[in-house]
């Protein structure tokens, strides 16, 4: 579970997330919507602290994980993120890319690792790909590798920024396809997407955040059919006309 | 220990010695004996075959009597030596140092260190490679009159070189995007982790023209060694000028350089278009 309370972020003079407070419980979808430049990558990234909260807190699972004392990696670890531009080691092959951090964090023999590999690679339908390097795949296979790479760390929640955004439209599909399995089986997860059908589709709860507020949250049913702000219809009928 | 060493340095020759016949570019050094360095000679010389006893006979007298081309030899072996002990150093050190000022940007402040590799960095490069091996042997190194002084050449120069390796690295380290960091440490590896298995190894492929690059222009910086009595191919060759007072050595010496030099950077851009392809391949677009 993760809480986030009075989250402020402020990228020199200009305030970029200003008083965001919001739950994520277990086992929710959670998809943030909102305009360009409206802060979602940001909040995002407050939540595993790539990025760190100018004020407010993160909390997870009871450990405030803004507090300096706090082991940022220890947290990490329970949290699997997934970019935009995918961000495979390049100098790795697929199966290295993805047993590194078990590996490297001793959390797995190499055998297990590798097994465990190729058991996420069947499951994300690359697993002919285990000892392909990166610059070799399409751009929806390496998302897809990326996936499996965050998911063998066995997180707990997986925060996705628009992975969809930087694929050709033929490959968006496929990756869509892994992320709605995830959430079919109970993932928690946390998902900044541009792609209103699937957030309707797959997401328990949207979040529209709009100038580094959330303007507007609920079930998909009534955000999407029935919003109430005016900053929420405005972007939706924008957004859904495209 | 020093036996050994000197074994080492025996094995060492022999096999350089059927390096060097396998090499075809030596065949120039028959340039020596022709018609061509009669000329050279009283170009730049201003001496004459006819006064000097003919090409050939100095020839002789430089390289053949009294073994002297051993000298060259050695000289040579020599100045390899403390070139590839040089650009270990230098390696070691430059990598250090440019981690210690990457993570500083990055946050991860050690301030002294910073400091420290700032001060090192500057010093080095803003000072000449000469004065630098001067102080070493002399000053630094001063009483310790037994360690050879190819050692110290060899550390001076390493000591040298790591002022610009870090530079080279930290250009390679900055050169590789910031996703990847935060991919690292998404995953829960360390700052210290993500360096070592995920930027370095990239950063350190990026730049291995420019650091094979850096130990040729090592190779030829380390030609002043012989003002600390080091007996490197250059001060071999004047050593050999000095007993003959024939000008030959010298070109001898240049050429063994130039050889040396034309023959690694060949190498260079036989390993730059040997990576090109393995990238090609690696993208598919070939
Ligand atoms: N590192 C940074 N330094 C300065 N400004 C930044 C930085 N990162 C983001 N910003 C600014 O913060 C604002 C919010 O950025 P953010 O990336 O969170 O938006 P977003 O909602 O994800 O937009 P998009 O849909 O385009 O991805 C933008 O105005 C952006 O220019
Ligand atoms: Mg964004």
């Amino acid at each position: 579970m993760i809480e986030v309370v009075d989250l402020c972020k402020d990228f020199g003079d200009i305030r970029v997330l200003d008083g965001i407070n919001m739950r994520i419980e277990n086992g929710e979808q959670v998809a943030i919507i909102g305009p360009s430049g409206s802060g979602k990558s940001t909040l995002l990234r407050c939540l595993n602290l790539l990025e760190r909260p100018t004020s407010g807190q993160v909390i997870v699972d009871g450990i405030d994980i803004t507090d300096p004392k706090t082991n940022i990696n220890l947290i990490r670890r329970r949290m699997g993120m997934v970019f935009q531009s995918f961000n495979l080691f390049p100098h790795l092959s697929v199966k290295n890319n993805i047993t590194l951090a078990p590996l490297q964090l001793k959390l797995a023999t190499k055998a297990e690792a590798e097994e465990r590999a190729a058991e996420l690679l069947r499951r994300v339908g690359l697993l002919d790909k285990i000892n392909e390097f990166p610059q070799r795949l399409s751009g929806g296979q390496q998302q897809r590798v990326a996936i499996a790479r965050s998911l063998a760390m066995r997180p707990e929640v997986m925060l996705f920024d628009e992975p969809t955004s930087a694929l050709d439209p033929e490959m968006i599909r496929e990756v869509l396809d892994v992320i709605r399995d995830l959430a079919a089986e109970g993932m928690t997860m946390a998902i900044v997407t541009h792609e209103m059908y699937f957030a309707r589709d797959v997401a328990s709860r949207v979040i529209f955040l709009d100038q580094g507020q959330i303007a507007e949250e609920g079930p998909p049913e009534q955000v999407f059919k029935n919003p109430q702000g005016e900053r929420t219809k405005a972007f939706l009928a924008q957004v859904l006309i495209n | 220990m020093w036996d050994s060493l000197e074994l080492r340095r025996r094995q060492r020759r022999r096999s350089l010695y059927r390096w060097l016949l396998s090499m075809p570019a030596v065949l120039p050094l028959l340039f020596f004996t022709g018609e061509n360095v009669a000329a050279l000679n009283t170009i730049f010389v201003g001496q004459s075959a006819e006064q000097s006893g003919g090409i050939a006979e100095e020839f002789y007298r430089n390289f053949i009597e009294g073994g002297r081309y051993m000298w060259l030899l050695d000289g040579l072996l020599l100045t390899l030596f403390m070139s590839a002990m040089a650009a270990l150093i230098g390696m070691i050190i430059g990598l250090i140092l440019s981690v210690i000022r990457v993570s500083y940007r990055a946050g991860v402040r050690i301030p002294i260190l910073n400091a420290l590799a700032g001060a090192y960095i500057a010093v080095i490069r803003g000072t000449p490679v000469m004065v630098q091996l001067l102080i070493i042997y002399f000053s630094i190194f001063g009483n310790l009159t037994d360690i050879p002084p190819v050692l110290v050449a060899g550390l001076a120069f390493g000591i040298n070189s790591g002022g610009y390796m870090a530079e080279i690295f930290r250009a390679g380290i900055e050169s590789i995007g910031v996703g990847q960091t935060e991919a690292g440490r998404s995953l829960g590896l360390s700052y210290g982790q993500t360096m070592r298995r995920i930027i370095l190894p990239q950063a350190i492929r990026n730049v291995l023209p420019t650091m094979f690059n850096e130990f040729i222009t090592l190779l030829k910086e380390t030609s002043v060694a012989g003002f600390i009595a080091v007996d490197d191919l250059t001060r071999a060759g004047n050593n050999i000028r000095s007993k003959t007072w024939s000008n030959q050595p010298l070109y001898a010496v240049a050429l063994i350089y130039l050889v040396l030099v034309l023959g690694l950077t060949r190498l260079l851009s036989v390993l730059e278009k040997r990576m090109r392809r393995s990238d090609r391949r690696a993208t598919g677009t070939d």
